[in-house]
């Protein structure tokens, strides 16, 4: 019998004090609903989650590492895009 | 006879039963996510076990700890359904026998939520929780496999030919049971069959597997009458505590 492996889905992870979905790792599964409850079992068995996303790993387009020189570098010697020369006041969270 | 203590014995060897035969499942699930699934649910329905057994120690007031009652009973002195304790067989009968329970058990947890007895009442709710998610995972599992492929069908078919009819023993009604819904502590098993039976209903028209002929229904767990398999099954979750009383790690 032939074995296939069943799609990679990335999974994202809500935690409960975190404002957005982190990427935590990778499971396979045959279906969205199996990847959510894979997910479950995999990555919030220690409280960690309060939601998860699933995506297949095949709709993720990446950049190519070969870029990187062309995609980051120019970024290097601006440093006036760092909001670094403003006085926060205490009351802004989150920055 | 301790109606209380007989009820609450049913309550956790069902819950012991199923756990232990997932736990043989670690490290032979089909697939590692599988796997994981598989002993987490085995663990929440040990754990379960854990809590029924403590009260029904407590209920006997004869000094019996969950340990006592867990690893130095006989088999004719537990009082599972004889569901639980049908053998893991491929992955599709343990699918099977899981979903019959599931459904049975989350009909039950939800409605020992109710109880008169606050303590059976606090365990069936931090349980009603976890039997949903069992019931939804093995659910999937049936319509997977029921939907799946010629073969996965055929086999799955087959998986719910046998085991359904030992389901009947979910729904088994004796004096202990009458006196524990009309007392209000607990629950007349019967009346979750209305409930159950739709669950499969359900199951079966999204999976397209079809309702097994009615056979010879298996009655007889609650009265401590069970297979050689459970014998097996015992032997194997006990000779620790037997061999070693009292041994800690």
């Amino acid at each position: 019998m032939e074995k296939k492996n069943w799609p990679l889905w990335e999974i994202f992870i809500r935690s409960r004090q975190g404002l957005s979905h982190r990427h935590v790792g990778s499971l396979h599964a045959a279906d969205a609903e199996m990847a959510v409850e894979n997910a479950r079992d995999v990555y919030t068995r220690r409280q960690e989650g309060a939601s998860i996303w699933v995506v297949p790993a095949s709709a993720i387009t990446a950049s190519s590492p070969d870029e990187k020189s062309v995609l980051f570098d120019p970024a290097d010697d601006k440093v006036y895009r760092h909001p670094t020369f403003y006085d926060l006041p205490d009351e802004i969270k989150h920055m | 006879m301790n109606a209380r203590f007989e009820y609450l014995l049913r309550l956790g060897d069902d819950a012991l039963i199923m756990g232990q035969q997932l736990g043989l499942w670690t490290g032979h699930g089909p697939v590692l996510e599988e796997d994981i699934a598989l002993t987490n649910i085995g663990l929440d329905q040990i754990g379960q076990a854990r809590a029924w057994l403590t009260l029904a120690g407590r209920c006997e007031e004869k000094g019996r700890d969950e340990d006592q009652l867990a690893y130095f009973r006989p088999p004719a002195e537990f009082r599972n359904a004889l569901l639980c304790e049908r053998p893991n067989g491929h992955f599709g009968d343990t699918i099977t026998r899981q979903f019959l329970f599931d459904a049975y058990a989350t009909e039950l947890h939800a409605g020992l939520c109710h109880s008169e007895d606050s303590e059976i009442a606090a365990i069936a709710r931090k349980s009603a929780k976890e039997s949903a998610y069992h019931l939804r995972h093995s659910r999937a599992w049936m319509i997977r496999l029921g939907d799946g492929t010629e073969e996965s069908h055929h086999k799955l078919q087959n998986s719910l030919n046998e085991i359904m009819p030992y389901a009947e023993d979910l729904f088994y009604t004796d004096t202990v049971t009458a006196l524990a819904a009309s007392e209000g502590w607990g629950i007349d098993p019967s009346s979750l069959r209305d409930a159950w039976d739709t669950h499969v209903e359900e199951m079966l028209k999204e999976s397209g597997l079809n309702r097994p002929q009615s056979t010879a229904e298996q009655t007889g767990g609650r009265m401590g009458q069970h297979s050689e398999q459970l014998s097996q099954l015992l032997k194997e979750m006990q000779v620790l505590p037997r061999t070693y009383p009292n041994a800690e790690w």
